[in-house]
């Protein structure tokens, strides 16, 4: 039901208005224009609204139109290959309608309603259905089909069901109650949609970077944040996530940050490969882009409209991978909202609900069984961008408490140019435990345990180190020299992967596994060579260990890692002690 | 549309506020008659129907209840035209050279507009600026927006200034102009920058907005915006690469504060207002490069880090804005190195899609990589002679030390008209990597190593 009301006053993207019998969340229509804004605060005949969009010019007196409507998006096929703004306009179309520029007022649907898609019905005639339930199929990409479920909240009997080519917004199902349902769904951003059953993660994420998998894997469902000052390499961290993790279907979300990243993603997402499918990656994406400058309402809007598009392919039985970045904006966009309705502050200036509203959005990642009774899953990766690099700050503590998987970056190891610069030293997963199982099923039986010799090194290594830092490495006993090196191998052969290397970009499992093996081999050796009374500088010069560092880079690893291997093995034998 | 109000019922600090007018604007432009027959310009902050509260730039010296203020029914807008390039503006917009007023082609809101990301080209220019630190190791790539992170009584102007007079992009002749903005910085700064310009020739193509010292801080506000305008203009009307110099973002950040502390707002960290980060961001987001527009704007801001504090809000919000910093080091400089650019925490995060190939060189990204590694390395190993002294470190450890020697003494150092091409910037990283034996360069591939190495070039 729409009311109209007019403006009473406005600051800023805070505009107070009166006369439009609004309930909370109500999407209004602000000033002639019919700029897009959200009541947020509700007292007496007042209703103050936060608008998306530039305010400069509004006048009070200008009128206000409530469309009695919550902030939704439009759930159907076309959502693949999309890019939407923080409020689900897609960016192209505002490109044609106002140009280079966003201009005000513009709407746009969410979904193209010319776009005619193929629908095959699977429900048939007299079918007793519900919320969720799968009425049909939609080719929408190449490999994603995309199913058309009853909304939530409809059930009932099939009275009609058509199959053939449909908009989006044409009827394809009857029931008998006279309910029509086309293939679009609108779902309010601010609420869960419903699910059958959250279930246990138990699948790993593989992402195919050496230090994530390997190190501090992160399972489908699962939640992880990835910390880190500025230049610590927290948007390439989320973007490999976004090119090579295993899903079915990727949300990115950038959330306040730069222009020109969301531009590199949008130009270099159509022509990467999917490593499973071997499509362009866009197929399987949705960008939601709201960067800095572009209003901050709708920025604290983004990251709804990401989650609950995720949910509605999860809804599916599809695994979807979240990534927001970075969660920080998001939260600093509430501190701007909060403090220009001049509520009370809770720490540095962060709206008291800030710890709320982050635990709510985390919640609604997990794996499911959905109303369809398909398993889908939700992983969602939040990149939190402290001030001054400075952990102990609201946000990251408020996402630590939630999360399962720390990615803790770390700007010196950035400064000396380590990529992906995650500390191994503080950063940890909670998965590890509960992917036993896949691994040994999966990569090899004695997984588990190389990852652990490895990070019991990494470990070593730190406490050696402080003993260096005094007395120098020389006077180490040659055992522990010995650590030292093999440590220095795994951070730099194994944790260390270039982002920009056509090889090195992507890892699969197995060849993770041979990496580490091959240094835990090299360890092994050297330790046996070192008992049987062989000079360190006899060890430390093999030359097959230094050309394991480049292994990595080749083309056909396995015959390059089984030569290098060979050769050591040949090295050792000449040296003596194996 | 000219009504004259003379209901002022406050006035505080920057502001006026107003009882019963008619419904003004938010972000309106406002001008202040004072009794004494002088003028004073402002901006509608906040606008309801009982009371509006004006931010005046020039100061609320003299003003009282008697003046009367006009609403322009319109934002801030800059007058634009080519013939602004050779002029010097004051923060406002107003000629100080003495020359006529700019003749307007058109009349635009100085606040912009956001960009579509969708209409972003991806920046992946290299510009050349000869100065090896920047080329080398932290590329600039035109469209980007990269500052420097500097502190009080380093040589940044210098360095900006070298910047501005020998950026280019290797082998190409597209107009080139500089947009010069200046807050809050000191009338001899001014000077200094305005005689370089003057003497090099750089004048004719720059547009100059100053605001000094002494000149309003409210003023600030809109300096930068209205050289972004014009810069804008520039770019994507009469297809410019522009450059633009903003100077000294940390006066700016001041007055942002001073403006938040006049409107009673909840504070953020040290005093600066929540918004900030928003507010950095409506500034630096105003560079890039558009599809199908043959111009581009790219950002040089100058920003002293206050006590050299990093982690201070100014360059920590600066920093999750912009892409990279270019960071000025004390240490660096009072070994007398200039230019003083410490590599380590400095980065630029277009380097990767300005580099490489057909665009500098195959081998630039490599060769940089091991640079970084072993001049981190290098300088770590120097914490640690000084408790145990040179005997006790390895062999390798001795050489990276002396490698971060030579790192700053050859690679960083030049002299301050020295304009380096990016040809010679890879060679002197070859020629101090040679130094380090060939196992250890561990981040260059073999290939580039065969090719590039001043070892396997003799022996050819």
């Amino acid at each position: 039901m729409e009311v109209n009301g007019e403006i009473y006053r406005v600051a800023g993207p805070v505009v107070t208005v009166i006369g439009i019998k609004p309930r909370m969340y109500d999407v209004v229509k602000v000033g002639h224009e019919g700029l897009m804004g959200e009541v947020i605060r509700i007292k007496g005949e007042q209703a103050t609204v936060q608008v998306y969009e530039d305010t400069s010019g509004l006048k009070p007196g200008e009128p206000v139109m409530n469309t009695g409507l919550p902030l939704s998006v439009e759930l159907g096929p076309g959502l693949l290959e999309s890019i939407y703004d923080g409020i689900q306009r897609p960016l192209p179309v505002l490109q044609e309608q106002m140009g280079n520029f966003i201009q005000r007022g513009v709407t746009a649907n969410g979904l193209d309603r010319e776009r005619v898609w193929e629908f095959k019905p699977t429900a048939s005639k007299g079918d007793e259905v519900k919320g969720g339930n799968i009425l049909g199929l939609v080719q929408e990409t190449k490999n994603i089909e995309h199913k058309i479920m009853v909304p939530p909240s409809i059930s009932g009997t099939i009275k009609e069901i058509k199959a053939g080519s449909f908009k989006v917004d044409e009827t394809i199902c009857v029931l008998t109650d006279g309910t029509e349902i086309s293939m679009m769904q609108k779902w309010p951003v601010r609420g869960p949609r419903p699910v059958a059953k959250k279930l246990m993660p138990t699948k790993p994420l593989i992402t195919g970077q050496r230090i994530l998998d390997g190190m501090f894997p992160i399972a489908k469902g699962g939640t992880a944040a990835i910390p880190g000052p500025f230049g610590s390499g927290k948007t390439v961290t989320q973007q490999q996530l976004a090119k090579w993790s295993d899903t079915d279907i990727v949300v990115y979300i950038g959330c306040g940050e730069r222009g020109n990243e969301m531009a590199d993603v949008l130009n270099e997402f159509p022509e990467l490969e999917d490593p499973k499918t071997g499509r362009p990656l866009m197929e399987r994406t949705v960008l939601i882009a709201n960067t800095s400058n572009m209003p901050v309402a709708a920025r604290e809007a983004s990251v709804y409209t990401g989650i609950t598009i995720a949910e509605y392919y999860r809804d599916m039985g599809y695994d979807v991978a979240l990534m927001a970045d970075s969660s920080s904006r998001w939260a600093e966009a509430m501190r701007e909202i909060s403090s220009r309705l001049e509520e009370m502050p809770g720490e540095e200036g962060y709206p008291a609900y800030l710890s709320a509203r982050l635990s709510e959005f985390y919640e609604r990642a997990g794996a499911v069984n959905s109303l369809a009774g398909l398993d889908g899953s939700i992983t969602v990766i939040g990149a939190v961008s402290p001030p001054g690099g400075d952990f102990s700050e609201p946000v990251t503590q408020n996402t630590l408490r939630i999360v399962k998987v720390f990615w803790a970056l770390d700007a010196k190891l950035s400064q000396r140019r380590h990529f992906p610069s995650i500390n191994w030293l503080t950063s940890y997963s909670l998965y590890t435990q509960g992917l036993a199982g896949w691994y040994s099923e999966n990569v090899g039986s004695d997984w588990t345990q190389l990852r652990d010799d490895a990070m019991d090194l990494l470990q070593q290594e730190s406490e050696l180190q402080e003993i260096v830092q005094l007395v120098g490495s020389d006077a180490l006993p040659e055992d522990q020299q010995l650590t030292l090196e093999v440590a220095r191998m795994v951070r730099e052969y194994f944790l260390q992967q270039n982002a920009f290397h056509p090889v090195d970009t992507y890892c699969p499992f197995d060849k993770q596994y041979k990496l580490l093996k091959s240094i835990t081999r090299y360890g092994e050796m050297a330790t046996a060579a070192l008992e049987a009374g062989v000079p360190m500088n006899k060890i430390i010069t093999i030359k097959a260990k230094d050309e394991l560092a480049k292994v990595k880079y080749e083309e056909d690893f396995d015959a390059a890692v089984d030569a290098v291997m060979k050769k050591m093995d040949d090295e050792f034998a000449q040296i003596g002690g194996n | 549309m000219t009504k004259e109000y003379k209901t002022i019922v406050e006035v505080s600090g920057p502001l006026i506020f107003l009882e019963k007018t008619e419904p003004v604007g938010y972000g309106e432009l406002v001008q202040i008659n004072l009794p004494d027959g002088t003028t004073k310009r402002g901006q509608v902050l906040d606008t309801s129907a009982d009371m509006v509260v004006v931010q005046v730039f020039e100061g609320t010296v003299g003003l009282n209840e008697e003046s009367g203020v006009v609403f322009s029914g319109e934002t801030i807008k800059l007058p634009v035209s080519k013939d602004m390039l050779g002029r010097i503006l004051s923060g406002a917009g107003e000629p100080l050279d003495g020359g006529p007023r700019i003749i307007p082609d058109k009349r635009v809101d100085i606040n912009g507009a956001s960009m579509n990301p969708y209409s972003r080209m991806p920046p992946e220019d290299f510009i050349q600026t000869g100065i090896s630190t920047i080329d080398g190791t932290n590329t600039l790539v035109r469209g980007q927006k990269l500052p420097i992170f500097s502190g009080s009584g380093l040589p940044h102007n210098e360095i900006a200034l070298q910047i501005a007079r020998q950026a280019k992009v290797p082998g190409s002749d597209e107009p080139f102009a500089v947009v010069f903005a200046a807050m809050g910085i000191t009338n001899e700064e001014a000077q200094y920058f305005m005689e370089d310009f003057e003497k090099t020739g750089a004048l004719e193509r720059a547009v100059v907005f100053l605001n000094l010292a002494d000149d309003p801080a409210v003023e600030r506000i809109v300096t930068p915006r209205m050289a972004l305008t014009a810069a804008e203009y520039l770019a994507y009307e009469h297809d410019m690469h522009v450059l633009v110099i903003l100077t000294d973002i940390t006066n700016y950040c001041e007055a942002l504060r001073q403006m938040g502390a006049a409107r009673e707002e909840v504070p953020g960290r040290r005093g600066y207002p929540g918004y900030m980060y928003t507010d950095l961001a409506s500034l630096y987001e105003r560079a890039g490069v558009i599809k199908g527009i043959k111009g581009s704007v790219t950002q040089f801001s100058i920003l002293t880090m206050p006590g050299d504090d990093i982690t201070h809000p100014i360059p920590d919000l600066s920093g999750y804005i912009t892409e990279g910093q270019i960071v000025v080091s004390r240490e660096l400089h009072r070994k007398g190195i200039y230019p003083p650019i410490n590599v380590l925490p400095s980065l630029s995060r277009l380097m990767n899609s300005g580099i490489g190939k057909g665009k500098t060189r195959e081998d630039h990204k490599a060769v940089s990589d091991q640079m970084y590694a072993a001049y981190a390395e290098g300088r770590d190993l120097r914490g640690l002679v000084a408790i145990v002294g040179k005997e006790a470190l390895s062999e390798r450890d001795r050489m990276l030390l002396e490698f971060a020697d030579l790192f700053e003494d050859r690679f960083v150092r030049q002299s301050r008209d020295e304009d380096r091409t990016i040809d010679d910037t890879l060679r002197i990283a070859w020629e101090i990597l040679a130094e380090l034996p060939e196992a250890q360069l561990t981040r260059i591939d073999n290939k580039y190593l065969d090719k590039y190495h001043p070892a396997h070039q003799k022996s050819e």
